[in-house]
This record gives structure tokens, C-alpha cells and sequence, in this order.
């Protein structure tokens, strides 16, 4: 149904004027509940990222226990079963609650901004999502806390985490944290792909999104089509320790190699769930300081896609040591290998770019340099364990540590780094200290190399993973007090990198709108963008819309002000389609989280409160949905 | 930068429909997580088959009668659900209203003979892995049923009531048609693989 735009509208000529109006139809009311009840994706952004770095600030804590712990034979700092609670602690927290989470926060803060929106799709959810997390971290923490923290590896291996010998409600927290941020991954997931589908600004037809944006939407698929496997997995196995089913026990036609195919059927996209991210970032932070277009566009995009649909075929590589058919190993075998196709690709088209360019050597590009020698040789030591009888030989010993910290924190936490100093102007206005960002950046890579290279040593000496201590006659002595001493300045890099966003966020220089002379959107719009993003959306005629024409932007007028509005678009071409109504704040998402936090914390103790604990996240989305009349539900 | 203005967006429709619409995407990007979930059940169901020597495990195959009933009762719930999709598109808010009534109870009573479909399973969640798989199966698309009733429940009283007449209604509507033929949909893989499979 159309009718004519009552006024006020969009063609009011004066641009003051528009934008009060704007501010006021968009605004985040000031005060406790306007900050409940927001749905506006930056301020939900910055929230998810400044949480995903606490949480990494805490594993990093707990990292650097373990340093201490291991740097001497026969150490007790830490007992077996503190430490085996901290090693599981530290892996679940960095990757659920860290890794997969700050990438997904990184988009939802510059998706809606580099496709030239006003909101990320669904933004109540948005922020049910965030609150969802928030619970899921602190239900874990507070577990640990009250030594109840889950002790059974990040990868929670039955029958370990089973009822016979998981005894206790430690692998219940492990196994429901799991819920609360697959739900919340799950529903950044739609909302980026739909965001990504159907909100671009007119004229961003398929060839002309930005590099990391496409990162995303791969991503967001590999979230949809793997995360509901780990639902399943950690679902059963509460059910196998509640109410007695048997899907993990052998002894009634259960099988426990079943979790571990379920668990790397997510486990392993989980990896790319992490990495395509941040190679989608490196891709695109790397024009403005190569100061010429990234080289091999359609070869990045196509690179994307193609890890993502490989990413399904690799899982058993992770299992080699199971006793799998012998034929199905060299399948695994087959396919990891060919995973280094892609990633060779994007590295070629990353080394062309510089090649050609004329790199500016700031701090993000340090991040960008070291991420790839760090990450090839990952790729290296990866294509080494994709290999059965060297696997076998290294499997669960330090050598895998040291290949997936590589892959992890070399492939993803330095483009992350680099990416954080990149945007911070964006989110905060604020520029970060150059001479402090190189410093971290020296310190994070020479301690990061000198930390997790000899683990590759100590692996092959035999050294296995998740052992509290040593006697002090093996040969890890040595290395295991060099990797320590290394920890030290990898932990200093790290602190420093907090101490330069903490004072930058206050002190630093105030940030033009595109400091980098960069060439995408979210450059268009002031620095921070205000609360509509952007008040007239620009219109794309190229893939860098900011450096075809430097002086004037084109753009589309006649969007409503009285109402929150943005525009949807054709799903290949971009066309404009409709102008859509963007909901307004609510305090609803956080009831429906408060809601689903008690079930779910509940349900750990009694099956009951699936069926009790549902009517009160009924009644919140009920709340949630129910129509109040405003002008965003006219049509 | 200076700005330029090239388009004028003022004529557009207030509000999407179909394809236009972004509850339609979020709808079916839910289905794919829905499905997925369902096609990892049944690889399960799969996989713990090929395992035994005997399947089903320790029981006889379920009786076909409930479930067969529910599968029909799914079934036919198909032609007033896609008229109700067409008198929406219509935007025929008489109509709609009796077809969500009309539908309100077709999400119901699949739900009642659901209830004798549970113990016609004739094994327990936790005799062995062959009744916790079935159980599984059967309580996620229970739970799928209830989630898409609760949802048809509430937008019915909503089309009563003074919000009713609006596109944007009219386009719920037709997601939630959209949803429950792929509640039916889903329903039909895992009855081939509860009732038949275990007949082998």
C-alpha cells in the first residue's frame, strides 16, 4: 500500500533541519534504560566489542597461569584439577566466547555502515542476541568462580564429559554456555545475511560489495549451515546426563566417536568461522595503505566461497587417531590439502597488491604484514598435520598447540589487532597513538613467534597437550622456561594494545571523517556516524565509491524522518524496492534474554524447566512483537 | 564531501512484500537453520542404525496409526494454509481472519493425536540409543508444532484487533503460511525415517 510521505520528509531542502529530525526519530534516549533498550547496531557493536575483549583480557589471564605453571618441572602454582578446569576455561572462553563473537560484533558495528543503511536488519534481535551472550559469559565464569568451572577441554570429549565420569554439573556449564552463544551467533548470523541480502544502498550490485562484507555474508552461512550441529551435540549429551538417554553409551547402542563427528562437523568450519573475518578485513584494510585497489577481486570473493563449501569436508581430519576406515582418511587427507588452494590465493592477491602498491607502513599494515608470515607458516605446519602418519605421530601434543595458536591468533587476533586501530576513528571518533600501536604491534609478534614456535619443538620431543607438570628430568626444561619468558612479552603487547584503546578512546586525536583517505562507505559518514548513519543514502556506482569521485557523493532522497526508514533493495542488482520501516528501541529483547537465561540455566537442573520456563519468553516475545502503534508499524 | 542528489526514493512503497520483504529473509534464513537441524537428527538416526546389528533396538517398529493420522491431519492442513497465503496476498482481511481461525485449530489437532503418537513409539527415551533417537526426533518437530501454533495463536488474535488491517499483517501472514508448509515439510523425511526405516 502507497500513499504520499506526509511532511515532514526528506526533501526538506535544509540539511539542519533534516538532521534534527533524524536525531530525534533515531536517538538512543539518554540514561540507564535508554541504554537497556537500544537497538541501534553501533551502540550494540561497541558493547559486543568491548565484551569479547574483556573475555580475551581473561583468557589471556588464564594463559598466562598456565605459563607459570609450566615454565618449571613439578611446578604448584596449580593442582591437576584447577589446572584442568583452566586449560578448558581458556579454550571455550577464547573461542566462543572471544573469537566467533568479536568477528560477528566487528560486523554488526560496519556491515550496516559499509552497505550504506540506517540499522542491521532485525535489530531487536540484535540486541536480544547481545544480551543472550552477556549470560552465557557471565553463567560460565561464575561457574568458574564457584569451582564449577567445566574441566573436560574445549572440546568436551565423551565418555570424559559423559554421566559416568563427568560427574557433577561442570560439562552441564560447558555444554549450556554452548547454547546461550550459539543462539546468539545464530541470530547475527540472519540478521547480517539478510542485512547483506536486502539492505544495500541502490547501485551496490553483487560485484561491487566490499571484500569484507562478502567475508561476512560466507561466514554467516557457515554459522547457519555448522552451529546447529554442536545445538544437537551439546543437547544430547545433557540429555544423556539429565534424564538418562543414550546416545554416547556403547553399552545401549550408543557411540561416543558420534560426539566427535558432530563436534568437528562444527568444530572445523568454526575455524573459518574465525578466519574468513578477518581475511575479509585484511582485504580491505590493505587499500588505503598499498594506496591502489586490492588486486584479484573476483579471485578473493571466489577464494571465500570456496573455503566455506570446503570447510564441510574436513572435520574428520581432526578424528585420524579414532580408527576410521582407512579410505576415509585419505579422503580428509585430500581435502585438507586442497583448503591451502584458497588461502594461497588470497595470499598471492594480498603480496600482489603490496607489490604493486606503495605500502604505508602504519600500524594496521604492520598487523596485515605479520598476520600473513605468521599465518603461512600455520598454513604450513596445518598442511604438515593434514598428513595421516604425521598427525599420528603429533597428535595431542604440543605441536598441534602450536599450530593452531598459529592459524588462530596469527590467521585472526593480528588482522583483528590491525583492524581495531583501522576503525577505531569510526567508532570512536578518536584516532589510536601511532607510536604505541607499532609498539604493541613489535611486542605481540616477536612474543607471539617466540612464544608458540618451540611448541612446535617440544611437540616433537613428545611434550603432550593439557599436562599440568613434568618431571624435571624430560628434556622440556629449557624450552618450556624460554616459551614462558616469551609469554611475558606477547602478555606486554597485549596490555599495551589496552592501554593505547583505553587512552585513545578518551585522549586521542579527534579522527576527520576518513582518516586512511579510504574507499568505502562507512567513510562517507561522520566519525562516530550518527544515530541514522547516514542522512541521505548514497547511491554506488563502483566497488570503492569514495575514490571514483573524491569531491561529491551521490545520493537518493525522499526517505520519511517522522519514522524510523531505510531502504530495501533487489537481492543481485541492488534496485531500490520498498522503503521499510526499522523498528524503534525496546526493552522487550531484554526481557525475552532474562527469560531464556533462566530456562536455560535451569534445564541444567531439571527437564521440567523447558516446559515451565517457556511461558515466561512466550509472554516477553509476545511483548516483543505485539504492535504498539507506532509509525514504524504503519505500512 | 559535497552530495549529490540522483534518485528520489519518495514513491516507493512503504512497506515489502514477498521477496520485499525482510521478515520473508529472516524467515527462510530461520528455516535453514531449522532444516539443517533436522538433517543432522535424521544423519544421527542414520549413523546409530548402521551401527546395531538389530534395529530397531530392543523393540518393536512404532505403531503407524498416530503418526499416520498426524502425517494426513499435515497434510490437508496444506490447501486452506495456501488459500490463506492468497487471500493475504488479497489482502482480504475477512477472509484472513477466518483462515487464521482455520488454521489455529489445524495447528491443534495434530498437536492432540501427537499425544498417542509418543507411547505408539513403543520404546523409551532411555531403554537405549534407539528410543533416544526416536524421542528426539519426534519432540523436535512437537516442538517445531508448537513454536508455529504459538505463533498462529497470537497473530490470529492480532488480525482481530485494530492492527489487523495492514500490509505489514498481511505480509506475517503469509511468512507464517510459509513457515508451517515447512513444518509440514520437514514432518515428512522424519516420518519416512521414524515409521518406515525402522520397517526394513
Amino acid at each position: 500500500m502507497t500513499r504520499p510521505a506526509p511532511a515532514p520528509d526528506a526533501r526538506d531542502s535544509d540539511r539542519t533541519l533534516l538532521a534534527g529530525a533524524l536525531a530525534e526519530t533515531w536517538k538512543t534516549p539518554s540514561g540507564f534504560w535508554g541504554a537497556l533498550a537500544t537497538v541501534d547496531h553501533k551502540i550494540i557493536g561497541r558493547r559486543y566489542i568491548f565484551t569479547a575483549f574483556v573475555f580475551l583480557a581473561l583468557g589471556g589471564v588464564l594463559a598466562a597461569l598456565m605459563r607459570i605453571q609450566l615454565a618449571q618441572p613439578e611446578a604448584r602454582l596449580l593442582g591437576p584439577d584447577r589446572y584442568n578446569q583452566i586449560f578448558t576455561m581458556h579454550g571455550a572462553n577464547m573461542m566462543f566466547l572471544f573469537a566467533v563473537p568479536v568477528m560477528e560484533a566487528v560486523a554488526v558495528y560496519l556491515v550496516p555502515l559499509m552497505v550504506g543503511t540506517r540499522n542491521i536488519a532485525f535489530p531487536r534481535l540484535n540486541a536480544f542476541s547481545y544480551w543472550i551472550y552477556l549470560a552465557g559469559g557471565a553463567l560460565l565464569w561464575t561457574a568458574f568462580a564457584l569451582d564449577m568451572g567445566p574441566d573436560v577441554g574445549w572440546f568436551a570429549y565423551v565418555p570424559l564429559s559423559g554421566p559416568q565420569y563427568g560427574t557433577g554439573k561442570r560439562a552441564d556449564i560447558w555444554a549450556q554456555m554452548i547454547t546461550f552463544t550459539e543462539i546468539s551467533a545464530l541470530a547475527v548470523a540472519v540478521e547480517l545475511v539478510v542485512t547483506i541480502f536486502k539492505q544495500r544502498a541502490p547501485g551496490m550490485t553483487l560485484d561491487r560489495i566490499p571484500v569484507f562484507v562478502w567475508a561476512m555474508l560466507v561466514t554467516s552461512f557457515l554459522v547457519i549451515m555448522a552451529m546447529p550441529a554442536i545445538v544437537l551435540a551439546s543437547t544430547s549429551l545433557i540429555l544423556d546426563r539429565l534424564v538418562g538417554t543414550h546416545f554416547y553409551n556403547p553399552a545401549e547402542g550408543g557411540d561416543v566417536l558420534l560426539w566427535q563427528h558432530l563436534f568437528w562437523f562444527f568444530g572445523h568450519p568454526e575455524v573459518y568461522i574465525i578466519f574468513l573475518p578477518a581475511a575479509g578485513m585484511v582485504s580491505t584494510m590493505i587499500e588505503p595503505f598499498a594506496r591502489r585497489p586490492a588486486f584479484g577481486y573476483l579471485g578473493l570473493v571466489m577464494a571465500l566461497i570456496a573455503t566455506g563449501i570446503l570447510a564441510f569436508g574436513l572435520w574428520v581430519h581432526h578424528m585420524f587417531v579414532a580408527g576410521l576406515p582407512r579410505l576415509g582418511d585419505s579422503f580428509f587427507t585430500a581435502s585438507s590439502m586442497a583448503i591451502a588452494i584458497p588461502a594461497g590465493i588470497q595470499v598471492f592477491c594480498w603480496l600482489a597488491t603490496l607489490w604493486d602498491g606503495t605500502p604505508v607502513f602504519k600500524t594496521p599494515l604492520l598487523f596485515i604484514v605479520g598476520f600473513i608470515v605468521t599465518f603461512v607458516i600455520g598454513g604450513l605446519n596445518g598442511v604438515m598435520v593434514a598428513s595421516v602418519p604425521f598427525d599420528t605421530q603429533v597428535h595431542d601434543t604440543y605441536f598441534v598447540v602450536a599450530h593452531f595458536h598459529y592459524v588462530l591468533i596469527g590467521g585472526a587476533v593480528f588482522p583483528l589487532l590491525g583492524a581495531i586501530h583501522y576503525w577505531f576513528p569510526k567508532l570512536t571518533g578518536r584516532t589510536m597513538s601511532e607510536t604505541l600501536g607499532q609498539w604493541s604491534f613489535w611486542l605481540v609478534f616477536v612474543g607471539f613467534n617466540a612464544t608458540f614456535f618451540p611448541m612446535h619443538i617440544l611437540g616433537l620431543e613428545g611434550m603432550p597437550r593439557r599436562i599440568y607438570t613434568y618431571q624435571p628430568d624430560l628434556p622440556w626444561h629449557g624450552l618450556n622456561l624460554f616459551v614462558s619468558f616469551s609469554a611475558v612479552i606477547l602478555t606486554a603487547g597485549f596490555l599495551l594494545f589496552f592501554v593505547n584503546a583505553i587512552r585513545s578512546a578518551r585522549f586521542g586525536e579527534i579522527a576527520p571523517d576518513n582518516p586512511w583517505d579510504a574507499p568505502t562507505l562507512e567513510w562517507a559518514t561522520t566519525s562516530p556516524p550518527p544515530s541514522y548513519n547516514f542522512a541521505m543514502i548514497p547511491i554506488v556506482g563502483s566497488l570503492r565509491p569514495l575514490w571514483d569521485d573524491r569531491d561529491t557523493l551521490p545520493i537518493a532522497d525522499g526517505l520519511r524522518t517522522d519514522r524510523r526508514e531505510l531502504i530495501v533493495t533487489t537481492l543481485a542488482t541492488a534496485e531500490p524496492q520498498a522503503r521499510e520501516a526499522s523498528p524503534q528501541n525496546s526493552i522487550w529483547p531484554l526481557w525475552a534474554a532474562i527469560a531464556t537465561t533462566i530456562m536455560l540455566i535451569w534445564s541444567i537442573f531439571s527437564p521440567w524447566a523447558v516446559v515451565w520456563g517457556s511461558i515466561p519468553v512466550a509472554f516477553a516475545l509476545i511483548g516483543w512483537f505485539w504492535p504498539k502503534g507506532t509509525p514504524e508499524d504503519g505500512s | 564531501m559535497r552530495e549529490k542528489i540522483v534518485l528520489d526514493l519518495g514513491k516507493l512503497p512503504l512497506h515489502g512484500m514477498g521477496t520485499a520483504s525482510i521478515t520473508w529473509w529472516g524467515t527462510l534464513a530461520f528455516m535453514l537453520i531449522e532444516g539443517t537441524g533436522f538433517a543432522l537428527a535424521i544423519a544421527v538416526y542414520l549413523y546409530l542404525m548402521s551401527l546395531a546389528t538389530a534395529w530397531p533396538i530392543n523393540a518393536p517398529p512404532p505403531d503407524l496409526l498416530p503418526g499416520t493420522l498426524v502425517t494426513l491431519i499435515l497434510l490437508a492442513s496444506l490447501v486452506p494454509n495456501i488459500l490463506l497465503s492468497r487471500w493475504a496476498e488479497q489482502q482480504d482481511l475477512r477472509k484472513v481472519r477466518i483462515g487464521m481461525v482455520i488454521m489455529s485449530i489445524l495447528g491443534t489437532l495434530p498437536l492432540i493425536v501427537r499425544v498417542f503418537e509418543f507411547p505408539a513409539l513403543k520404546v523409551s527415551w532411555d531403554s537405549n540409543a534407539y528410543g533416544s533417537v526416536v524421542w528426539t526426533l519426534l519432540g523436535l518437530h512437537t516442538t517445531h508444532i508448537i513454536t508455529d501454533l504459538v505463533d498462529t495463536l497470537v497473530l490470529a488474535a492480532l488480525m482481530f484487533t485494530r492492527h489487523g488491517r495492514s500490509a505489514r499483517r498481511f505480509g506475517d501472514v503469509q511468512d507464517n503460511v510459509m513457515y508451517w508448509n515447512f513444518v509440514v515439510a520437514t514432518w515428512l523425511p522424519l516420518y519416512g525415517c521414524i515409521y518406515w526405516l525402522a520397517r526394513l
